[in-house]
């Protein structure tokens, strides 16, 4: 087969990461409006707590990542209760300085405990070699991965369209005056969907270490791929920030491997047209 | 104040007028900037350098203080002129004051098509659009290594005499002279646009951007203005840094300055003018000071100085200054 599906394949697992990754920040900006800049610290902080309970205690690795989910989402719940919900209602600018004071915070934090270098993880074997299928090489990993977030994704829309929670974020998201007006706390269910948001990015950083390392300055580089997906996808959709996932995530694998002179300029370039034809996002409302 | 003003309208023309008026405390802040030849000449270097990120502050503080334009990518006039004087210098001209005017050129061009594109965008959109413009550039940069000099910078730059007779000496202070002149004219500039109609027009933008238009005021094309002049001191902040360092590299158009100039600005307080002057000073002269940490560090204590600006200071210092005078007059 052409070396095109090869392309496809990783560009499709790259997107599913990064869908990840920032579903929680998406869900949790078109609810609240609440531009949380530290999205990807959350996921770093996932990501060194895999790598820590491997490596100090070992841990295996599947056993790492629901720490690796509890772990950002009690650290996001912790930060939310304190600091975030006094902003709420402060602008865009005071939101954007505070999270990403966070962020500061968070990179230093991690180069000060685990030093600026990729951190190493051990994946067990049969995860680390590759099958063959007719003369591509596809690597086990990336099909686990796009499994597990495929398995994610079915749960989440399952979560949002069928159950009662899953109506009641739908009604903060849509309007959330009129959601409490109809006696939804959305407070509470603000605080839910941000720790479950944060908790899938902390997953997300986990699962990612394989994929692209980790390192200290992780919080930064992947905050820009996150807000791209979810201004791309337009805020509060998850069918948005799917598609704009798996179109950057393409994209970008298919970028590197034809015209790799560019670097990310085409990603950003795309970005910038997108948002200048659709303001609020392919799937945006608003 | 409001309510005085509604109990006793005032004539326009009065109103800005006694807005425009020096205070003591401007005049005192100007002639402190003269202090740091006499009183500190081996920081002279360190002096041109604040001169130079206030000014970088200051064109920040027209487009978000007085305008409410959020920009994540603001480096990117600041490199846009920075790279233009250190080419021109690099090809075989390196006359300082035609320099800056070539730079401020460029920087204006690119800041006045960008212009077309922020104007049409607020909130998010906004943020994540000037963000991608600032890595747009900086991605490009990159990739005309050759002609950038990529990360390890242009080699080559060399800035001829001001007036084909002051050198920029060893010790700076031609270099600090020529910084804070620069700063100054374009101060004066600054707050003559800030105190006329047009300045007010801002304001209202910056109040709120829905109800100007109503009011019969052209909303995108006074936000083109402002967004055209801001990028052209930026272009003339970064010539003046390539000018007085002689040297340029990626790092001038980077996120990591339009980053710091933003915290410099938020430090300082926004909409004040003075408030990047002084934030730039502060910063700098705090990083100056704890040099010997890992850069990595500094951000630890930059990013808790945010949080805490924000929580506790949202007008930054000069705005808990003036709060702190308020109460003090108050209650004499």
């Amino acid at each position: 087969m052409p070396p095109v599906f090869g392309v496809l394949f990783d560009g499709v697992a790259y997107g599913m990461l990064l869908f990840l990754l920032s579903v929680g920040l998406s869900v949790t900006l078109g609810m609240m409006n609440f531009v949380n800049l530290a999205h990807c610290s959350f996921a770093m902080l996932g990501g060194y707590v895999t790598v820590t309970l491997m490596s100090l205690f070992g841990w295996p690795f599947f056993a790492t990542l629901p720490a690796a989910f509890a772990a950002a989402a009690a650290a996001s719940v912790v930060l939310e209760r304190t600091l975030f919900r006094r902003f709420y209602h402060a602008n865009e600018l005071e939101q954007c300085l505070l999270t990403i004071g966070i962020v500061f915070v968070s990179i230093a934090a991690a180069a000060y405990f685990f030093g600026t270098t990729d951190q190493p993880v051990q994946l067990p074997a049969y995860l680390h070699t590759s099958i063959n299928f007719k003369g591509l090489n596809l690597s086990v990993y990336r099909m686990f991965l796009t499994g597990v977030a495929v398995l994610i994704t079915l749960m989440l829309v399952a979560t949002i369209e069928k159950t009662r929670f899953g109506a009641q974020v739908r009604a903060a998201v849509n309007n959330q005056r009129m959601a409490r007006g109809l006696g939804i706390n959305v407070d509470r269910l603000f605080a839910i969907t941000f720790a479950l948001g944060s908790g899938l990015a902390g997953l997300g950083g986990a699962l990612a270490i394989e994929l692209v390392g980790l390192d200290p300055s992780f919080a930064l580089t992947y905050l820009i791929y996150v807000l791209i997906v979810v201004s791309v996808g337009g805020l509060g959709s998850i069918a948005g920030s799917f598609a704009a996932a798996m179109l950057l995530g393409v994209s970008d694998v298919a970028g590197k491997y034809y015209v790799p002179a560019t670097g990310s300029f085409l990603i950003y370039l795309v970005m910038i047209v997108l948002l200048m034809l659709r303001p609020s996002g392919i799937f945006g409302r608003r | 104040m409001t309510s005085e003003t509604i109990a006793r309208p005032i004539p326009p023309v009065q109103y800005l007028n006694a807005q425009f008026r020096w205070r003591w405390s401007e005049i005192a802040f100007w002639l402190a900037t003269l202090l740091p030849p006499l009183l500190t000449p081996n920081y002279l270097g360190l002096a041109s350098q604040i001169a130079i990120t206030g000014l970088f502050a200051l064109s920040l503080d027209l487009i978000l203080g007085f305008s409410g334009i959020v920009s994540l990518g603001h480096a990117a006039y600041f490199g846009i002129g920075a790279y233009t004087a250190g080419l021109l210098s690099k090809w075989g001209w390196g006359e300082p004051l035609s320099g800056l005017l070539i730079a401020a050129i460029a920087a204006g061009l690119f800041g006045y098509l960008t212009s077309f594109i922020i104007a049409r965008f607020r909130h998010l959109a906004l943020i994540m659009i000037t963000l991608g413009l600032g890595l747009v550039l900086q991605a490009a940069a990159n990739s005309a290594g050759s002609i950038t000099g990529g990360f390890d910078g242009l080699q080559g730059v060399h800035t001829w005499p001001i007036f084909g007779r002051i050198h920029f000496d060893l010790w700076g202070y031609t270099a600090y002279g020529y910084a804070l002149t620069g700063l100054f004219l374009i101060f004066l500039i600054s707050r003559r646009l800030t105190h006329s109609p047009f300045g007010l027009a801002l304001r209202g933008i910056r109040e709120n951007g829905q109800r100007m238009p109503a009011i019969g005021a052209p909303t995108r094309r006074h936000i083109r203005t402002v967004y055209t002049i801001a990028a052209i001191i930026a272009g003339i902040a970064g010539a003046m840094l390539t000018q007085t360092t002689e040297t340029v590299s990626l790092e001038a158009l980077g996120f990591q300055r339009s980053a710091d100039v933003l915290v410099m600005l938020i430090l300082g307080g926004t909409g004040r003018l003075y408030g990047g002057l002084v934030g730039a000073a502060v910063y700098m002269i705090a990083r100056d000071q704890f040099s010997g940490l890992n850069p990595q560090y500094w951000y630890f204590w930059i990013g808790l100085l945010l949080i805490a600006v924000v929580t506790f200071l949202p007008n930054g210092i000069l705005g808990g200054l003036s709060l702190l005078v308020g109460r003090v007059k108050a209650r004499s």
